[in-house]
């Protein structure tokens, strides 16, 4: 069930430049039943000029102590206004939204994670969700700009990471597919969260490769909850909830099947 | 004033052109879509009515992403109306509303004349308490606000829908016009039963750094607390000069700012862009101008309307 829920910070700390990791903690007894990753939440900045949420993904989560992690890029003034809490502060956060990835596709296969900068966090929950089931390989290649990098030691906790940077400080220069045609990464699956010329990109390595691929897409968005239809992307077919080609990205995404979505 | 006794539970229930709210709390259209959304947020049969998101003919794509932005104390839309069209409308979400015992206000939006009359004609024999006809729409090119701000115009579809709608008739105003008051006019001698306003403010939001529109319609409405003092006022003007009833919104975030809408004239008040903020608020806006007119010994919150001095 989703609701509007007042939350702790236990930790928040930066990552990288204009990069921040805020840990909120569940008031006791007030959990979600299920976080699934690619899932995200709407986190309220403390600042009455501002009203909507801010859609940030879903880093990790950890039912036992109550705990989201949201690593995200300060990009205005709202975000900046929740890089700027400290702990023990309250955040008003709408959860948890979104539809997530769909674990049983990609469960006994070689799956390829790829994440471009902001795009990266949601990678390390979906990483940890895969690595725990049988069978299934987990390959992460992850953009950055430069050597800055952020949540590498968790990513490598769950299976084979690759880095590819645009200054090529770090691993392969170029973007994520260039590092992926460096290493021949195999792969049965692809899952994909970061820039728009990346998931554009990603789509058409999939379809050459011949397998599918899950991507995230992003777009500035009101309610969260599918009511204002702000958030929409372009579907190939007819969309079933909204009988035109427009899927809602907060409701029916933010994971998509590439093929599905007109990007 | 009349002076209640203190403790009583007060008369929340108002009347607009016939039908009986159980509170003056509505939800803004094109805010709270067929109330599936929220209804996982707030008992919709607590809500005076809930008003859907406008509804056509045929199904409407609506316009391209960015459809909205972030303002100083409110937020621009540009979503183009996109619905489903009026058979899914009917089949979805009027068998969806039909389960609550709430007051069901059909929004309904077209391009021309003729769209706007044969959505009125379909909803005939549904289960739709009133109809709300949006002439107000910034963010579609043809139709919608076009009838909305020609006074002629608008009192003449006024009467053209009335002709053939079976449910009372609310014309949602726009703000986007000279003289309000003599809009309110132009639906009034329309014979519309009821007006509601204002919907959006049209504005537009540029993007600095990259030099471009932050919108992919360039301009877009604007709602949001930002807007609420110029709706106030406007409906204080509006009631100046109808009789009719007068539905009140633009930025309510409280219980306090709905009874300053009725104050100023307005008979319900509906939420809007707040419910974004909090998915809640309609329900604490209840409960809020309930706690009010406790405070204030008020016996009906029908006193409330016009009561500024």
């Amino acid at each position: 069930m989703k609701k509007k829920t007042t939350m702790t910070v236990t930790d928040i700390r930066s990552l990288a430049e204009g990069v921040f990791s805020m840990k909120l903690r569940y008031p006791e007894g007030d959990l979600p039943e299920e976080v699934k990753p690619g899932q995200f939440a709407g986190l309220y900045p403390n600042d009455p000029s501002k009203l909507l949420p801010r859609p940030i993904s879903i880093c990790r989560w950890d039912p036992d102590t109550g705990e989201l992690q949201f690593v995200f890029r300060v990009a205005g003034a709202g975000t900046a206004s929740l890089a700027a809490q400290k702990p023990g502060d309250s955040v008003d956060m709408l959860g948890i939204l979104g539809n997530g990835y769909d674990l049983e596709k990609l469960s006994g296969k070689r799956v390829l994670l790829l994440g471009g900068g902001i795009g990266i966090p949601p990678m390390v929950e979906l990483a940890a969700a895969l690595a725990g089931r049988p069978g299934t390989g987990v390959t992460a290649v992850m953009g950055y700009r430069n050597s800055d990098l952020f949540l590498t030691q968790e990513l490598e906790r769950y299976g084979n990471l690759l880095i590819a940077t645009e200054d090529g400080s770090v691993g392969t220069k170029g973007n994520v597919l260039d590092a992926v045609r460096e290493a021949s990464v195999r792969a049965d699956a692809v899952c994909a969260c970061g820039p728009m010329p990346m998931l554009r990109a990603v789509k058409k390595f999939a379809r050459e490769q011949g397998i599918p691929a899950y991507i995230s897409l992003e777009e500035r968005m009101a309610c969260g909850v599918g009511a204002c239809l702000g958030c929409v992307t372009k579907t190939v077919k007819t969309d079933s909830h909204s009988h035109v080609r427009n899927a809602r990205i907060c409701t029916e995404g933010p994971v998509f099947d590439a093929e599905e979505v007109e990007i | 004033m009349r002076e209640g006794t203190c403790g009583v539970k007060p008369d929340m229930s108002v009347n607009i052109a016939g039908v009986e709210l159980k509170n003056p709390v509505m939800t803004a259209s094109g805010t709270f879509g067929s109330g599936m959304e929220y209804s996982e947020f707030v008992d919709l049969n607590h809500l005076g009515a809930v008003v859907t998101k406008g509804v056509a003919n045929k199904p409407w794509e609506g316009n391209p992403t960015p459809r909205v932005a972030e303002v100083y104390g409110g937020m621009l839309n540009a979503i183009g109306l996109q619905n489903p069209g009026i058979d899914v409308f009917i089949e979805r979400d009027l068998a969806f509303l039909k389960q609550f015992d709430t007051k069901v206000i059909v929004n309904v939006c077209g391009h021309t004349e003729e769209e706007y009359l044969e959505v009125v004609e379909r909803l005939a024999d549904e289960t739709v308490d009133m109809l709300e006809i949006n002439v107000s729409c910034p963010n579609v090119k043809q139709g919608a606000i076009q009838f909305g701000q020609d006074p002629k115009c608008l009192t003449d579809i006024t009467a053209k829908v009335k002709r053939i709608a079976k449910q009372p008739v609310i014309m949602k105003l726009t703000p986007n016009v000279t003289d309000i008051a003599e809009m309110a006019r132009a639906a009034e001698a329309g014979g519309a039963d009821a007006i509601s306003l204002i919907n959006t403010i049209t504005g537009m939001k540029i993007d600095i750094e990259k030099r471009s529109f932050v919108l992919a319609n360039k301009t877009g409405g604007l709602s949001g607390p930002a807007i609420k003092p110029v709706a106030v006022r406007m409906v204080w003007q509006a009631a100046q000069a109808v009789k009719i009833p007068i539905i009140g919104m633009g930025g309510i975030a409280s219980a306090e700012d709905a009874v300053e809408f009725m104050l100023a004239g307005a008979s319900a008040v509906a939420v809007g862009a707040m419910n974004f903020h909090d998915p809640c608020l309609t329900q604490k806006v209840v409960d809020g101008m309930e706690q009010y007119l406790l405070r204030h010994n008020i016996h009906t919150v029908r006193e409330l309307t016009g009561a500024v001095q």
